[in-house]
């Protein structure tokens, strides 16, 4: 069955380069602009992988994570946070709050996927 | 980034990215204008650090990486003050607002793929680094490392490891699979797997989401060992990890080494020294200007416009026949000046937005103190006013709102009486019509008690007694000097200022301010400002020698009345019929002791003014000479203050012209047997006559 991966990302930029990768790679994507929205769209569907920024408007990602964490339907789902952190301190922010791994922007579409792979059963 | 792959829409991309760039530079603009005004909230920060940020992410993809070096500096400093590591002194903010324009010069310069000079901004980052390092010993300005793809160090040739491996239970919790861990290790090579279940708990006793197993790993591979690393990356802070090398080499017992960033390879811009190819295909959208520079120019230009004013005149006086290039050439001349003249303004028009932004802040603040649940709706804060006015509106504005919290709107539970929404909402809005700014303040509290206004009113002897007023003149009332209708003086409005000072203020600003209510569901406050200070289309208007102006905005209509629509009333001078309604008469002549023989309103040209908050009334003057914009010179600055008059202009033939002040005009003369009263006067008869008898 075809893998539900969400991607959520204040940039339209880095949702259409994500889209784009994952869709490519067969997967099925939907996009959210902010933590928020991604909640709702979680609220509505069944998700098998969750790709985060983490400095978003409205609600960010750790709040985001923590969230997906807290709630029932999406507490097992793999989250990978997409960052642009070279310093390493939101990459732990992010593992703390239940994240399951990290990509770092900028990313190449082969590296996204097999991260993809390597979290995503 | 190795974007390469076919079927990449790059350039798609690319395109995306610079309007989502346009976008957040606007934001940033915004936001730090906010920042510098002191208006920013704490999320303020949080927009300008957001901004930056995804500018420089996506900078990365595309490799732009001039773009990506600035604006890493740029986000640490954002960063640290975020983290209250620096204050946002004046200096800080001033700094931002250099880089911001910087950066908004870089995102430009790649869009149109033209190099900048290698020093580019260079002192814009120096500063900020020095504040950051200022900041703290450690702070990281430097810029981003170059994470080359590290520790490929290891032994060639197949390595044996044994890899201890016990996941706790955070790290199922975080959705990490030790079964697609253990896929990842095959991959590397030959793989033996050896469980240890000696903590498995008997069935009944199991947590589903605890980890009771651990593994040992003996690997064989050719990989580095850093790819061994890397499979744990995402889990090593969640499990006991022990990883080692056996074999021939020593025993080297390793803790995973710092892994690489995986991908991260942007480097410090060497920007490219070759001359720019084009010609900036995309300018800077805007340059920063001295204000008095601004000034100088809408001074010279009014100049240009009077002395434009006295050619024309002179060029009536010429025989078309003779001179028709001349004449042409005086025409062309008035256009141009007068779209200089709007292109001049329009520099200093600023949008409402920088004033319409403090008031949230206002509304929250006070709302807290009085223990009071309102929100502020803002609406046309794009509106566009005169710099000068912006900056006097703000004092005006803010007492309105404080007011309308204080006074207008009721505690929750007063509203919840009232069946209303326990939270009051204050709308603010800006609109521009017919050459004027409107701005309305309204909110859905308890409105004006017209009976409260009006007995306080004539309690101080503001109206008569038994007066008969409109319910709009009742309304108006608390316009009057000293007038307050709050029960108990608080601290908030009830400072002694009250609404008589704001409209002086809108009134020196060349504004009219009314107020609409409707008791137990609000009032509305409009406040109509001109776009300008400098300039104001006018009517020329002769009594006698003199020859006056008065601002086209307030005229209504100008008629020539029949003798009998004039009607002569004891105490108030003449009043006009007009459409079965009677509007005083107010000479012009006697106003200011002028010599005309044209003292019948028949004989001359009554003009109907609209006043602010006061009603209309009709002027009346010998004749009218014609429309013509002026520019308003201060009465007060180069002469002294005068009743009845708003300032003055100097006409094309050269001589000056007073500026009518139409408002103020009927305190002058109030027809109350033509006695002239230099003094504009307080006595509370004058309001009463004049609120009663205005529409």
């Amino acid at each position: 069955m075809t893998k539900r991966i969400l991607t959520v990302d204040d940039s339209k930029t880095m949702r259409d380069m994500v889209s784009f990768t994952l869709k490519k790679a067969g997967f099925d994507v939907a996009e959210a602009e902010d933590g928020k929205v991604a909640l709702n769209v979680l609220g509505g569907g069944k998700f098998d992988l969750i790709i985060t920024d983490l400095n978003m408007p409205n609600m960010d990602g750790i709040t985001l994570i923590k969230n997906v964490r807290a709630g029932s339907n999406h507490r097992g789902v793999p989250i990978l946070i997409l960052t642009t952190e070279s310093d390493g301190t939101k990459k732990a922010d992010g593992k703390n709050a239940g994240a399951t791994g990290w990509l770092v922007k900028p990313f190449s579409p082969e590296k996204l996927i097999e991260l993809v792979q390597r979290v995503c059963p | 980034m190795t974007t390469q792959n076919e079927g990449y829409p790059l350039e798609q991309f690319r395109k995306t990215y610079f309007e989502e760039c346009a976008e957040l530079l606007d934001a940033l603009q915004a936001n730090l204008d906010s920042l510098s005004n002191g208006s920013g909230d704490d999320d303020t920060l949080h927009a300008i650090f957001r901004s930056v940020h995804s500018i420089k992410g996506g900078a990365g993809a595309f490799g732009f990486d001039g773009l990506v070096a600035f604006s890493h500096v740029f986000e640490s400093l954002l960063d640290a003050m975020r983290e209250d590591k620096i204050p946002a002194t004046p200096d800080v903010t001033q700094l931002l607002l250099r880089a911001s324009d910087a950066l908004g010069d870089i995102v430009n310069a790649a869009r149109a793929d033209r190099a900048l000079p290698a020093d580019f901004a260079s002192d814009i980052r120096s500063a900020m680094q020095e504040v950051l390092l200022g900041a703290s010993d450690e702070a990281d300005a430097t810029p981003i490392q170059n994470e080359t793809v590290a520790a490929a160090v290891d032994v060639s040739g197949e390595q044996r490891y044994r890899i201890q491996f016990t996941p706790h239970s955070e790290m199922l919790q975080k959705a990490n699979e030790p079964l697609l861990l253990v896929k990842q290790l095959r991959k590397l090579g030959g793989l033996t797997i050896e469980a240890d279940v000696s903590k498995l708990p008997v069935l009944n006793a199991l947590e589903p989401e605890a980890a009771y197993i651990g593994w040992t790993f003996v690997l064989e591979t050719g990989a580095p060992q850093s790819a061994v690393h890397e499979v744990f990356e995402f889990v090593e802070d969640d499990c006991d990890l022990k990883i080692e090398m056996l074999g021939n080499s020593a025993g080297e017992s390793a803790e995973p080494p710092p892994s690489a960033a995986p991908g991260a390879t942007a480097a410090i811009a060497t920007p490219a020294n070759e001359p720019a190819a084009t010609p900036a295909p995309t300018p800077t959208q805007s340059i920063r200007v001295d204000v008095d520079k601004v000034d100088r120019l809408v001074n010279l230009v009014g100049e240009l416009v009077i002395t434009q004013a006295m050619l024309t005149e002179q060029g009536t006086l010429l025989p078309v026949d003779q001179y028709p290039a001349m004449l042409h050439g005086i025409e062309a001349l008035a256009q141009s000046a007068r779209e200089l003249q709007e292109s001049v303004m329009a520099i200093r028009a600023q949008p409402v937005k920088s004033v319409f932004a403090r008031m949230p802040r206002v509304v929250r603040d006070l709302a807290a103190t009085l223990h009071k649940e309102v929100r502020i709706v803002t609406a046309g804060e794009m509106t566009e006013i005169d710099k000068t006015v912006i900056e006097q509106l703000n004092d005006p504005l803010t007492h309105m709102i404080r007011n309308a919290l204080d006074h207008g709107i009721e505690g929750p539970d007063e509203r919840a009486a009232a069946g209303k929404p326990r939270q009051g909402t204050i709308h603010l809005s800006a609109a521009q019509r017919s050459g004027r700014i409107v701005i309305e303040v309204s909110d859905d509290g308890r409105g004006l008690n017209r009976e409260k206004v009006l007995a306080k009113a004539q309690d101080r002897g503001l109206v008569a007694p038994g007066a008969s007023l409109t319910d709009e003149e009742i309304d108006n009332l608390i316009f009057l000097p000293a007038f307050s209708t709050a029960d108990v003086v608080s601290n908030i409005s009830g400072r002694g200022v009250g609404m008589d000072v704001v409209k002086r203020n809108v009134q020196a600003l060349g504004g009219r301010i009314s107020v609409q209510s409707r008791f137990g569901h609000g009032s509305k406050f409009t406040l109509s400002l001109p776009l300008t200070l400098a300039v104001v289309d006018g009517m020329v208007v002769s009594v006698g020698k003199e020859t006056f102006i008065l601002p086209l905005t307030a005229i209504i209509e100008s008629l020539r009345p029949q003798p009998n629509d004039i009607h002569p009333v004891v105490g108030r001078g003449d009043v006009l019929a007009l459409r079965g309604e009677y509007l005083p008469l107010t000479y012009l002549h006697r106003c200011f002791a002028i010599d005309t023989l044209v003292t019948d309103p028949c004989q001359g040209i009554v003009i109907i003014v609209q006043r602010d908050g006061a009603g209309t009334i009709g002027i009346v003057v010998d004749e009218l000479l014609g429309q013509q914009q002026v520019v308003v010179k201060s009465l007060e600055a180069n002469y002294d203050a005068v009743d009845g008059i708003s300032g003055a202009t100097i006409l094309g033939n050269g001589r000056v012209a007073l500026i009518l002040d139409v408002t103020h005009l009927r305190e002058i003369d109030d027809g109350s047997g033509g006695n002239l009263k230099p003094q504009r006067p307080a006595q509370p008869i004058e309001v009463q006559e004049d609120m009663t008898h205005a529409a």
